[in-house]
């Protein structure tokens, strides 16, 4: 085996450095990757196994409506229920405050089981050499975790529940204040000292960290109108997290910056994502949807990080619309067409994964 | 000695044919892409077929971007070793994802990062065998990433950009630039970005279709080669070895 580091095929290089050196709530991915839940199962599918390691996670906030808050919550509680490091930002005075809506686990028998049961799609369709199903894309992946069940790579969350306590206390957990900060080095600082613990080596990884910062150029901070210096962060975070066994997310208002560096920040992501408000009493979008009362936002994939690889990923949607369900696991689900009344002359509406073929404006993100 | 198909791409710089010199010698050219469509798969490309030239080829690859492992193994998959081109002093990694300009510098060293960039550019080249010297490919990845290392000050990077230009003219260097069109389009921000166009001889531009995305077709490509002046427009797909290139309807050349 002496020769295989040598040999240029990935395969045996995945198989040398197999999930067995890997903390918990760790997992590998493509391309040499190692990914981390980021708490909603829903959207580990859909970027194909969650965040890669050393990635920096955008999220475009929509000022009408906190449906980032409900991403950072759940990427925060997954970190902790694995005891991984966690560094929060945010411009309220107090974040520890923020700690305590965190949700909790989903007790195991609450867990619903949605899709096919696993045995059922293995019976189907191909039967496919054992060594070759780890490159069959993330359903394959996922059963597996769910059957281990003893350290789940993710979690549900229910959202009714607060976080216990002992989740959060004698953990390495940094809350940071950001309001006040006359320039961004003392974040910059704290953010350095907290990824100084996760170095990333050949080998092993233990353990991963996460850093969360909420509404970076929030207007109530100092620093909000220092462009230059919030990209010079942003770029000098990105570097470190890369060169660290951590992810980053950060969200933002893209509304409270000029076009040019909005679009300077959207470079910097590895993976962007934006959130978007639902009106409650769109009778458009209730017309050309289904399931549109039970909504509370719309999730858009803008990017998804493409890291040791040139190859882009194309999706195949990119929006998501945001439920509850039972009020209290988020669940993210393509956008289903309405049947259309026949009266009108247009065919009726299939369900599946539509973007934005036949969508009105309003729809456009 | 490397059979190597030639695509689209390669037609429209000038590559397809195995002529002295190189198409690119002495040229400047610049690739413009989104946040929807990344072009840095064509720095890749690039790089691949200035190491398959000849042995004597050397690449400056500056990288603001991603570190030397990202590169390494994307080109692994196309089948180049970097390491060993590294090692054999065919290829230069400059690795400037630090690189900060202390704030308010200018009036003393101005820039001083990025000339302290230039110098040590110039000298690795100064440094090389003669008859690699007139074979150099200087690869940036990216100028809107440098532009934040200089603190937004966008004229010292032209300045850097110049400087580099003299290289091409001096040494015959082939200078490849990335850079984001989309950040530039409004009204004020967009002098940076013509003044690349006008300093480029080969503007690539890397665009999705109209129609948005799709998993056949990632985007498209209009290469000016104001060189040999054409204009050429196609349609792109990515995969982990190559690049397709092909016309509106066709799946491949």
């Amino acid at each position: 085996m002496a020769a295989a580091k040598t040999r240029s095929s990935s395969f045996s290089g995945n198989l040398s450095s197999a999930a067995s050196s890997l903390g918990p709530g760790l997992k590998c991915g493509p391309n040499g990757t190692v990914l981390l839940s980021s708490g909603i199962p829903d959207l580990d599918k859909i970027l194909g196994g969650g965040f890669p390691l050393g990635s920096l996670v955008m999220v475009m906030e929509d000022a009408e409506a906190p449906h980032h808050m409900l991403l950072l919550r759940n990427f925060m509680s997954q970190g902790l229920v694995h005891s991984q490091p966690l560094l929060y930002a945010s411009p309220a005075r107090d974040p520890r405050g923020f700690l305590g809506t965190l949700p909790s686990p989903a007790a195991s028998k609450d867990d619903k089981s949605r899709g096919p049961e696993p045995d059922q799609l293995q019976e189907k369709g191909l039967r496919i050499a054992w060594q070759y199903k780890k490159y069959f894309g993330e359903n394959q992946l996922n059963f597996d975790g769910q059957r281990d069940g003893k350290h789940k790579y993710s979690n549900e969350f229910n959202l009714r529940n607060p976080l216990e306590r002992h989740f959060i206390n004698g953990q390495r957990v940094d809350c940071f204040s950001i309001q006040d900060s006359p320039d961004l080095s003392i974040l910059q600082d704290r953010c350095t000292t907290f990824l100084s613990q996760l170095p990333r080596n050949d080998g092993s990884i233990s353990c991963a960290g996460r850093i969360a910062i909420q509404s970076f150029c929030a207007p109530q901070c100092v620093y909000s109108n220092m462009e230059w210096e919030m990209l010079s962060f942003i770029r000098s975070l990105k570097n470190m997290v890369q060169s660290s066994n951590s992810v980053a997310i950060i969200t933002f208002p893209p509304s409270l910056l000029s076009p040019s560096f909005c679009k300077r920040w959207q470079h910097m992501a590895d993976t962007l994502l934006s959130v978007k408000a639902i009106q409650d009493d769109d009778k458009e979008l209730a017309q050309l949807l289904t399931g549109y009362q039970d909504m509370i936002g719309f999730l858009n994939v803008h990017k998804v990080a493409r890291i040791n690889t040139q190859v882009p990923v194309i999706l195949e949607a990119t929006t998501f619309s945001i439920k509850l369900q039972k009020r209290r696991y988020l669940i993210l689900e393509c956008l289903n067409q309405a049947p259309v009344d026949g009266s009108s002359g247009t065919s009726y509406g299939t369900s599946g994964s539509c973007s934005s073929s036949s969508k009105t404006g309003n729809l456009d993100f | 000695m490397n059979q190597r198909s030639s695509n689209l791409l390669d037609e429209a710089l000038g590559l397809d044919q195995a002529s002295e010199p190189w198409p690119l010698k002495g040229r400047v050219v610049a690739i413009e892409d989104r946040v929807e469509t990344s072009g840095s798969f064509i720095l890749h490309h690039l790089l691949k077929r200035s190491l398959s030239r000849n042995s004597s080829n050397v690449s400056i690859f500056i990288a603001f971007a991603q570190p030397f492992s990202h590169y390494d193994r994307v080109l692994r998959k196309q089948g180049w070793n970097l390491v060993s081109q590294r090692d054999n002093g065919r290829f230069f990694f400059f690795d400037m994802l630090k690189l900060q300009c202390p704030v308010g510098d200018e009036g003393i060293t101005p820039g001083g990062g990025l000339i302290a960039l230039y110098g040590k550019i110039h000298k690795t080249i100064s440094a090389l065998p003669e008859i690699s010297q007139k074979n150099v490919s200087i690869i940036i990845d990216d100028l809107s990433l440098m532009e934040v290392a200089a603190n937004g000050s966008s004229d010292h990077v032209l300045d850097f950009l110049h400087y580099c230009r003299t290289l091409t003219s001096e040494f015959d260097c082939s200078l490849i630039t990335l850079n984001h069109e989309d950040i530039y389009s409004t009204e004020d921000g967009s002098t940076f970005l013509l003044q690349m166009a006008y300093l480029a001889d080969i503007l690539i531009k890397v665009e999705p279709l109209a129609t948005g995305l799709a998993a056949d077709v990632h985007g498209q490509l209009t290469v000016s080669n104001k060189g040999r002046n054409k204009a050429s427009n196609f349609h792109f797909k990515v995969k982990e070895n190559m690049v397709e290139c092909f016309y509106p309807g066709r799946s491949r050349d």
